[in-house]
């Protein structure tokens, strides 16, 4: 494992989730650094999403879904019991595989995370730099009060990471965010997350290998065993991760040997 | 092209066995049409001979008095003023009561508790038994509940405390049904900003399944609105002359005008009910159109 300077952004300890029997993950130990990019990637069912959505606990929607171990947020286990995961979810933001906007006007894409989260301020000067900062604030500036749904599915997926750094996050997670984009569209996330990762953290868990290597800093690289259960194979900076693997593993799936 | 040189160029394309083998599959196919048009035209000619019927008995009686007058001995000087009245008020209070309850009831079932949960389990099973126990049956529960255990009388409130029972299971289900459609995606994006479940739910889910809701809700109620029985079983009267003043004031509604109408020896009557039983389709049909328009308008939507 990397060691990393700074206190992690995020930490998983011994982290084990599982689906009403089915062992999910198993002992995963990931440390993430702020301030950078990580990438989780893997084959299909290593559990790679799973861990991602404990990150702000967004498995505790699914009932059957159970988990053991800790994950440190600023020192803090937000498995604790004193800990509401709603505040969680307000410091860590996600992005999902599908563009996800309200079926409501831009603005209020925007305005409504910060409105319950009891924002004060000005909201449409909150609304203009979520989006400037989301580099999406040129192309809809003069269809403020238009329906998101009538934007393009980057546009939309751009407009989803403005309403989450609305509310100021310190993580964003990103679910597979271009797996439904074109590659034009894809590239302008991607140089997104380069400008947004000077002031966040983001994970993002990535299906494709070459995303993976033009924009992460880290790669945690997850297998999946003989029983179905995931876990947490290699770690470390993305170029020594892709240049010089240590296990067979990960080299056999970067180089595409893995079926 | 025709059929026959049709068959021939296929033929020699595909083969002779399979040509014929799909000849009487589409046979098949054709002979199903039919019979499923039959279907559908049985029941529509009863619709229309039975519209047409009463229409031309009652058009004659569809005059202004129909609405301005009390009914009365004599068909000329008849109307169905108060039992209007009644029906209007009685849907109004009905819905004022149903529909706060059936919503609150399915956000419950749907958004609160695992659908999974074995108790949701129970409580589902039972709302839809509910949905199906004959009306009579709330008629009955309302004479014991309404009228003299909370000593309504033969009241308004009581008949539309009734209809409310009778009418809440139909709103869960399809208030639930509406609630499902909405897609969990829009659930999780409100919730990974830091939003608890009740602003998820006020702010995204029930906007988006508001109109599928209201369609429910209007065509329980367009139910309720042609429903006798339990009302009879109240005590609802027969003959009112008098505007309604409050909700504790005795009623009557549009079905049992017509019930009472037709049940009387003189022709007249029956026309009148003729009369009556237009309007009040007219009064149905108007409702369905609206909850049509509101779905669609909810598909426009997504």
């Amino acid at each position: 494992m990397t060691v990393v300077n700074s206190t992690p952004a995020i930490e998983s300890r011994q982290l084990n989730i599982y689906y009403g029997k089915f062992h999910a993950v198993r002992d995963v130990n990931l440390s993430i650094e702020r301030n950078k990019i990580t990438a989780m990637i893997g084959p299909s069912g290593c559990g790679k999403s799973t861990v991602l959505r404990c990150f702000n606990r967004m498995n505790d929607l699914i009932p059957i879904a159970r988990t053991e171990g800790e994950v440190l947020f600023n020192g803090q286990n937000i498995y604790a019991d004193t800990v509401d995961p709603v505040q969680v979810r307000r410091h860590v933001g996600m992005v999902f595989q599908k563009p996800n906007p309200f079926p409501k006007s831009i603005y209020e894409n925007i305005a409504w995370g910060a409105k319950i989260n009891g924002f004060v301020g000005n909201m449409d000067e909150l609304v203009e730099e979520s989006l400037r900062d989301a580099a999406l604030w040129d192309e809809v500036k003069d269809k403020l009060h238009q329906s998101a749904l009538g934007l393009s599915g980057g546009q939309q997926q751009r407009l989803c990471i403005a309403r989450t750094i609305a509310v100021k996050p310190d993580i964003i997670l990103m679910d597979e965010p271009c797996s439904a984009l074109d590659p034009i569209a894809t590239l302008k996330i991607e140089d997104l997350m380069r400008e947004l990762v000077e002031n966040y953290t983001i994970i993002i868990v990535t299906h494709n290998m070459q995303q993976a290597a033009r924009v992460s800093d880290y790669t945690a690289f997850f297998m999946v065993d003989d029983s179905r259960t995931g876990h947490l194979m290699e770690f470390g900076p993305t170029k020594e991760l892709f240049t010089k693997p240590k296990h067979k593993q990960t080299e056999d799936y970067i180089t595409g040997r893995f079926g | 092209m025709s059929s026959t040189t049709q068959t021939i160029v296929a033929a020699r394309t595909f083969g002779s066995e399979q040509v014929s083998n799909l000849r009487r599959r589409h046979a098949y196919g054709r002979v199903f049409e039919a019979l499923g048009l039959a279907a559908i035209m049985i029941g529509l000619l009863f619709l229309v001979v039975l519209l047409f019927d009463v229409i031309v008995d009652g058009l004659p009686w569809l005059r202004p008095q129909l609405f301005t007058e009390f009914p009365s001995r004599f068909a000329e000087r008849s109307g169905m003023r108060s039992a209007l009245q009644g029906t209007f008020w009685m849907m109004l209070i009905t819905a004022a009561i149903a529909f706060p309850l059936g919503v609150s009831a399915a956000i419950y079932l749907e958004e609160y508790i695992s659908r999974d949960h074995w108790y949701a389990r129970i409580i589902e099973i039972n709302i839809s038994n509910l949905a199906g126990v004959p009306s009579i049956i709330y008629g009955l529960l309302g004479l014991g509940l309404f009228v003299r255990y909370m000593g309504l009388g033969r009241s308004l409130l009581a008949g539309a405390l009734t209809m409310a029972l009778l009418v809440l299971p139909i709103i869960i289900v399809a208030a639930r049904e509406a609630l499902r459609a909405v897609p969990s995606s829009q659930r999780q994006a409100a919730y990974a900003l830091g939003a608890t479940r009740w602003q998820v739910t006020r702010d995204h889910v029930l906007p988006s399944a508001m109109s599928g809701i209201l369609t429910g809700v209007i065509l329980a109620l367009s139910r309720a609105i042609g429903e006798t029985a339990p009302l009879i079983t109240i005590g609802a009267l027969t003959y009112i002359a008098f505007d309604l003043r409050s909700p504790l004031d005795i009623f009557t509604v549009m079905p049992i005008q017509i019930f009472n109408w037709i049940s009387l020896p003189q022709r007249e009557f029956s026309a009148l009910a003729a009369a009556g039983i237009v309007v009040l389709m007219v009064v149905l049909l108007t409702m369905n159109s609206l909850a049509i328009i509101m779905r669609q308008r909810m598909r426009k939507q997504w």
